[in-house]
């Protein structure tokens, strides 16, 4: 088999007893690369020759010595560009620090070699933002890979990437994955540093890995999480080793399913390969307990407050002084602000900022972000009632399989509408993981990757990746 | 369901606070779709929210802040890399203030 398809695991082993060298992956992901990316443009810059370099002095006896790591346009690498998939910092912009993510990746061994596509500033779930190119999904190329990570996940499902970062702030790590039939894994709010991560919503953005498996996603948490002095939001934490117990398998675990995710709305075929993977745990001695999530209905409209308010805070830094889009001869310096960003920013980015403004504005505080706080303290408490029943919660990843290319092009809220099953995770900070659990056949004939979630409460992330294993191993 | 408060929204008020500027078919286009979102947000007014005394902001350790000691931070050289016009070590910008 072609090393470029094998996961870390399996590619470590053959490093450490001496049968390949890292400079064999690198080679094998160069022709994957040079082979498939022209169709499938997972990719927006790589520099393989500098991977070939590293890999020369690559230490074999590091976690991830020698593991080339692709990583989503928004997290720094120092001297590569981290364009965000924005016109304003394509080609204006290389990064002069590494992400504490990235740090510890260099410490793990891994090479740090390629830049995933993703919807600008990560404001999306098709890739379709992308102000830089298009993503196919590699199961079908006339349909989206999901999104915002979609580049990772398309990389890594058309094996042009070993395994990747991404980032997740409404479930742009674990739709896209599930879109694309990896896994993919968002850490508790904490877990992981956000610093050097370019901040879209700082109360719900988490980095975590996309993976084609679920040995290599703990394999990466390991590498990534733990408190850092630069982010006073990630938290002290025991060192664990997420790859221990993976195979404990779901004898005598309690598994909740939320009756307010398995209503009307959801797709019959990916609703029966759901179904299909519950009943394998269930045979597989766990207890399935039915619950209730009672505010999820409330759960878009609260993330469509919280996320665009502090984007659009967050957003003010590109304003075309220190780094970016800077218009030609500007009036005055206001005059440089306004029309940098109009410029510089994609139509999604601005309606953001534009809601962002509204909701944060005078007048308007109390009646959306304020109440939207409350709500979202609502939606927490649900899960931590939840958490006193079960042991972990099933649920779909999306309500239906990837959608074609252009489908909901002009309708925003029609997009966001079907984030609802993963977003809730992000507003109650509380980890999740998506994993593969069966195929849809589509209209045209292919075959489209459907994913169950597995939800975990907050820094549960051992028990979630203990039951995505059972669900994989029973395929 | 979209209520006085939503057709309130002035896209174009708005993107000025927001520092944008703004074509005319962006403000159309902008103005339905953000009235459409803003309806549907709308939604959270059947909550009735007085007694709640929940806390959205995610969990954070207390008191986690580092020792406050200098360190070495990025030099203005790295600083200045990305800055669109710069001169004499500091980043150039149009005056903003009358001699």
């Amino acid at each position: 088999m072609e090393l470029s398809n094998q996961s870390i695991t399996s590619l470590r082993k053959q490093l450490t007893s001496g049968d390949i060298c890292s400079a064999d992956i690198i080679g094998s992901l160069a022709d994957a690369i040079e082979k498939k990316d022209g169709e499938i443009g997972a990719y927006l810059s790589h520099d393989l020759d500098a991977a070939r370099e590293a890999a020369k002095t690559a230490d074999l006896s590091l976690p991830l010595g020698g593991i080339p790591i692709a990583i989503k346009d928004n997290i720094n690498v120092k001297g590569q560009p981290c364009s965000c998939a924005s016109r304003f910092l394509e080609g204006s912009y290389t990064s002069p620090y590494d992400a504490t993510v990235i740090s510890k990746l260099r410490a793990a061994g891994a090479i740090l070699y390629g830049r995933t596509n993703m919807d600008e500033f990560a404001m999306g779930s098709t890739t379709e933002n992308s102000a830089l190119g298009n993503t196919r999904n590699p199961h079908d190329l006339t349909r989206a890979p999901g999104g915002s990570s979609g580049g990772s996940a398309a990389a890594v499902a058309s094996h042009s990437a070993i395994a990747a970062l991404g980032s997740d702030t409404g479930g742009s790590i674990r739709q896209p994955a599930s879109y694309c039939g990896v896994v993919g894994l968002k850490p508790s709010y904490g877990r992981v540093s956000r610093y050097g991560l370019v901040a879209f919503a700082s109360s719900l953005d988490q980095i975590g890995p996309i993976t084609q498996n679920v040995e290599d996603s703990a394999l990466l948490l390991n590498a990534i999480s733990g408190r850092d002095a630069m982010d006073a939001t990630s938290l002290k934490q025991p060192d664990t080793d997420f790859t221990q117990g993976l195979n404990d398998g779901v004898a005598g675990m309690k598994l909740g399913l939320p009756k307010e995710y398995f209503g009307d709305g959801i797709d019959p075929a990916v609703r029966h390969q759901v179904d299909k993977s519950i009943k394998k745990l269930e045979a597989a001695g766990a207890k399935l307990v039915e619950i209730s999530l009672p505010h999820t209905e409330y759960a878009v409209a609260t993330y469509y407050i919280i996320a665009p308010a502090e984007a659009s805070s967050n957003l003010s830094r590109f304003d075309g002084v220190r780094y970016g889009n800077r218009v030609e001869n500007p009036n005055d310096i206001i005059d440089l602000y306004r029309r940098s960003r109009e410029q510089g920013f994609g139509p999604e980015v601005k309606r953001r900022i534009i809601l962002g403004t509204y909701v944060l504005s005078s007048g308007y505080y109390d009646a959306y972000y304020n109440k939207a706080q409350k709500v979202r303290g609502l939606i927490k408490r649900d899960f931590e009632n939840a958490y006193q029943k079960v042991d972990a919660i099933l649920s779909p990843v999306t309500p239906n399989v990837a959608p074609v290319i252009g489908a909901d092009k002009d309708n925003p809220l029609q997009q966001y509408l079907a984030d609802i099953f993963t977003i809730s995770a992000n507003l109650a900070g509380i980890c999740g993981i998506s994993v593969p659990c069966g195929k849809v056949a589509s209209d045209s004939g292919s075959q489209l990757p459907v994913g169950l979630q597995i939800l975990g409460p907050h820094m549960g992330e051992q028990a979630i990746l203990k039951v995505a294993r059972a669900v994989e191993s029973s395929d | 369901m979209s209520s006085e408060r939503t057709e309130q929204i002035d896209v174009r008020y708005v993107a000025k606070l927001a520092r944008i500027d703004l074509n005319e078919a962006e403000c159309a286009t902008f103005q339905e779709q953000l009235s459409a979102i803003l309806g549907y947000i709308d939604t959270l007014k059947d909550l009735d929210l007085d007694a709640t005394d929940t806390e959205g902001l995610p969990a954070v350790d207390d008191n986690y802040l580092r020792e406050d000691v200098s360190r070495p931070s990025l030099s203005q050289k790295d600083l200045l890399i990305n800055a669109p016009e710069s001169a004499k070590g500091q980043i150039r910008v149009p005056k903003v203030v009358d001699a």
